[in-house]
């Protein structure tokens, strides 16, 4: 019945095959050279989706960024800011033993995330500014206040119980296990995708990216929806922040540099559009797969990693240009 | 002007003309001819395919069959660009200059004069604009902004602009439906003036008068069907409408009988410096209020200020006697007003989404249970709208960019009632619908009015604002100039103009 929507949908249709089309290459690739299936629950689940987890994270928050016609700079900083905090509260000054003082090191590292982006989104919602030049302040400020709360050093060295929120496994059986950092992006995923689908919010924060004056002009509180927008990005990246404290096994202020790249080349690779209006959190899925299959998959070809660099720009450019072409056809 | 060597009777003709929208009609089999130096009327219910027809003609769209002859040789239309070259030029429903640049370079855009030194030659440049402006007679500067102009003043630019390029056949999509009378006059001054040098015009428009009084011949199209073509002279508006929507339509507005109540609505002191000035008027339950004034009077600058979207110097709003403060369109909201913006695209659809989420926008509470959007409650809402102001799209789900201008009107006409705001505000709410929605239009004004709902209603069109209001507030320079109540005495089209040009009613 519903033709539209299928064309609606042409560009995560394409990003899913581009997908699918670039596994089953690396298959065939591994097959041959190694004697080894590519796609394997152990390959896939274990190695690229956990790889990729706490940047998909990221990219989950930035969809609506960008959705809004903004962008989020300072995702890579709030990382680094908000593992710092909670290494600190884990290993130096701790709040109570055990898991009580691990769950309020963890809520302050996610507090400080939103703070992060509620200042973001301030910025944003109450000045000119363009989201692109606040949040890059931010970016720097963030950052700088990693460096500074620790000195430039990491806090490294925290208790391997905390340090299973980056590292862990769920165990369902022996040889069927899912990383915790795949479990918390599963989360995030099916948050932000029901925000965006079926909340006021999502459908706001379309509208916005849009068409800012005839939301406005419908009597919406815009400056409301866009600091909810940059919370939320904000939110994500303190998750990612705290598992990759976990992760590392420290709070390094080095943490989460250029993810702000990933992510929104995760967005964009998933058939969003830059410019705002039209991002799906599916696409934004499929984008951050498609990044993980491409590292994986070139790392197995035995490439450099500044190499990687450059096939991974020309992907993005690839991706943008198939998305206008759909575009015009219709 | 007659043309010695001309090949045809028509400058233009254009033969089983066909283009589908993904399986959808637009067109079928539609031809037009058009002669030398004739007004050629296009009119056809909203959605019929008059504008696609254009597009066509002017290279925005492929056709998916069909031939086009000019000055009989047959012609080969693939770009914009295409059209150009051979002498069309068409005049966009929507406004289609640059805002922020002045008028000379949207003139030349892509085709500035040069200096010997390969950069923009801007004195040329402007002294060419100037030419082709005075040849249609306008008093601004070349280098004046677009946006400083009334929509009036950039349709001319547009004209001559088409001219400069040495258009010989221009197409005009609804030029008429932002401008006042007065305005609507000076362009068909230009028209005939056009005319008079040979130059061919089809012209678009809802304002069935307005064929019969510069049109000579009138071609309708229904449902992406060609009806018939007749010389203007050979038949009369009933006969017309007829062919146009399939059916007899009596009257242009229906009775008006709701009879207002207590004021509900005070305004006093509203001001702001150089817009608005010494503004007190009320509003009372159940009632239209209509406000009438030329471009640049101060009225959609008044609602406006009014809603919240603008800010004010001074202006005390009370509701039911009590003060209230309305800062933003939010506070204008949460007071009960619903606003309906004059510019469609800019302000009153979002044109990437889809006719339900449009419609729903401004009210999304209504269909939001538990947190969550009930998209049933949200089809089912649009379904009803879609019935009532008969919008022709596809479906609910359908992308409001793709529907013709009129129908997007409607989207926006529902979006606002959708609110179940006790004061509606209804900036320019027909521009650009057909007779027969119109109609509808007015019904439902009426029902609402019914029902207790106050309307505000600013409108261009006189014997909209004279067949639709119980009052009518006439503005002039910012200030309120006139107010003329039906229950007191009939609505005189003269008093209403002569308050408009800023004499003060006695
Ligand atoms: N780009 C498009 N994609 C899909 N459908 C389209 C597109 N453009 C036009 N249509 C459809 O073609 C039909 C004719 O539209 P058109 O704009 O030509 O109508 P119109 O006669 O100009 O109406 P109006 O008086 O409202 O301006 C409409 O049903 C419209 O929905
Ligand atoms: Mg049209």
């Amino acid at each position: 019945m519903n033709l539209k929507k299928y064309r609606y949908y042409a560009p995560e249709f394409f990003a899913f095959i581009a997908l699918l089309t670039l596994c089953l290459l690396l298959e065939w690739y591994s097959l041959v050279k190694f004697e080894k299936s590519f796609i394997s629950y152990d390959n896939l689940v274990i190695n690229v989706a956990r790889q990729v987890s706490l940047n998909a994270i990221i990219a989950c928050g930035m969809a609506f960024a960008i959705l809004s016609g903004g962008i989020d700079l300072s995702v890579g900083s709030i990382v680094a800011f908000s593992g710092v905090i909670t290494a600190s509260l884990v290993k130096n000054h701790p709040v109570a033993p055990g898991w009580a003082g691990y769950s309020v090191a963890i809520a302050a590292g996610l507090c400080v995330g939103t703070a992060c982006g509620f200042l973001n989104g301030l910025i944003v919602a109450y000045t000119k500014i363009p989201p692109f030049v606040a949040t890059f302040a931010t970016m720097s400020v963030a950052r700088g206040s990693a460096y500074v709360f620790t000195n430039g050093t990491p806090i490294s060295g925290l208790p391997a119980a905390f340090n299973e929120v980056g590292k862990g496994y769920l165990r369902l059986t022996e040889s069927w296990r899912i990383p915790i950092p795949v479990l918390l992006w599963l989360a995030v995923f099916f948050a932000c995708w029901f925000l965006l689908m079926r909340t006021r919010f999502g459908r706001y924060a379309c509208a916005i990216g849009n068409n800012v004056d005839t939301v406005r002009l419908a009597g919406i509180n815009v400056r409301k929806v866009y600091i909810k927008i940059y919370m939320l990005v904000g939110l994500c990246s303190g998750i990612s922040g705290v598992a990759q404290c976990g992760r590392l096994s420290s709070g390094q202020p080095t943490a989460g540099l250029n993810w702000e790249l990933d992510a929104i080349a995760s967005v964009v690779i998933g058939g969003g559009n830059i410019a705002g209006g039209r991002v799906t959190i599916f696409g934004t899925l499929i984008g951050a797969l498609i990044i993980g299959v491409i590292n994986t998959g070139l790392n197995m070809l035995g490439m450099l990693y500044y190499n990687q660099l450059i096939v991974k720009g020309f992907v993005m450019i690839i991706a943008v240009l198939l998305r206008s072409g759909l575009n015009r056809e219709s | 002007m007659p043309d010695l060597e001309k090949r045809s009777d028509y400058i233009l003709e254009m033969k089983d003309i066909s283009k589908f929208f993904f399986g959808n009609r637009a067109l079928e089999n539609v031809h037009i001819e058009i002669e030398y130096g004739e007004v050629h009327a296009l009119v056809g219910e909203n959605g019929a395919g008059k504008s696609t027809l254009m597009k066509i003609l002017s290279g925005a769209y492929s056709k998916d069959s069909g031939e086009i002859i000019l000055d009989g040789a047959p012609a080969d239309i693939a770009t914009p660009q295409d059209s150009q070259t051979l002498g069309i030029s068409i005049i966009y429903q929507e406004f289609n200059l640059i805002r922020g640049m002045s008028v000379s370079e949207n003139m030349f855009l892509g085709r500035e004069p040069r200096t010997m030194f390969g950069t923009i030659d801007s004195k040329r440049r402007n002294e060419e604009a100037r030419k082709w402006l005075d040849r249609v007679s306008v008093k601004f500067k070349p280098t004046d902004l677009v946006q400083d102009l009334s929509s009036a003043q950039a349709q001319f630019v547009a004209i001559a602009q088409a001219l400069s390029k040495g258009a010989k056949l221009i197409i005009m999509d609804e030029p008429t439906a932002s401008l006042t009378t007065k305005e609507t006059e000076t362009l068909f001054d230009l028209i005939r003036d056009l005319k008079s040098q040979g130059i061919s015009i089809i012209f678009i428009s809802h304002h069935l008068d307005e064929i019969f009084e510069i049109c000579d011949r009138v071609t309708v199209l229904r449902d992406g069907l060609y009806v018939d073509t007749s010389k203007v002279s050979d038949i009369d508006k009933d006969s017309l409408i007829r062919m146009m929507v399939g059916r007899e339509l009596s009257n242009e507005f229906p009775p008006r009988m709701a009879l207002p109540g207590e004021p509900l609505l005070e305004v006093k002191d509203m001001s702001r410096q150089d817009v608005l000035s010494d503004i007190r008027f009320h509003l009372r339950k159940g009632e239209i209020l209509g406000i009438y004034g030329l471009v640049g009077s101060g009225r959609t600058e008044l609602v406006r200020a009014l809603y919240g979207a603008d800010r004010r110097d001074n202006g005390d709003i009370a509701l039911g006697g009590a003060p209230v403060e309305i800062r933003s369109p939010h506070d204008g909201i949460k007071h009960g007003f619903g606003f309906l913006p004059e510019e469609r695209k800019l302000q009153g659809v979002i044109l990437g989404m889809s006719v339900a989420n449009n419609v729903t926008l401004a009210a999304m509470d209504k269909i939001t249970r538990y947190l969550m959007i009930d998209e049933r409650e949200e089809l089912k809402n649009t379904e009803h709208f879609v019935h009532s102001l008969n919008i022709k799209t596809p479906s609910a789900h359908t992308v409001v960019q793709t529907l013709s201008g009129g129908n997007q009107q409607k989207v926006v006409v529902a979006k606002c009632i959708f609110t179940d705001a006790e004061i509606l505000i209804f900036d320019e709410p027909t521009r650009g619908i057909d007779v027969g929605a119109k109609y509808e239009i007015y019904v439902l004004m009426n029902e609402l009015t019914k029902s207790g709902k106050s309307i505000i209603m600013i409108s261009s069109d006189l014997p909209e604002i004279i067949g639709m209001s119980d009052r009518v507030l006439v503005m002039w320079e910012g200030r309120i100039t006139g107010e003329f109540d039906r229950a007191k005495t009939p609505l005189s089209q003269e008093a209403i103009m002569k308050a408009a040009a800023g004499e003060v009613a006695a």
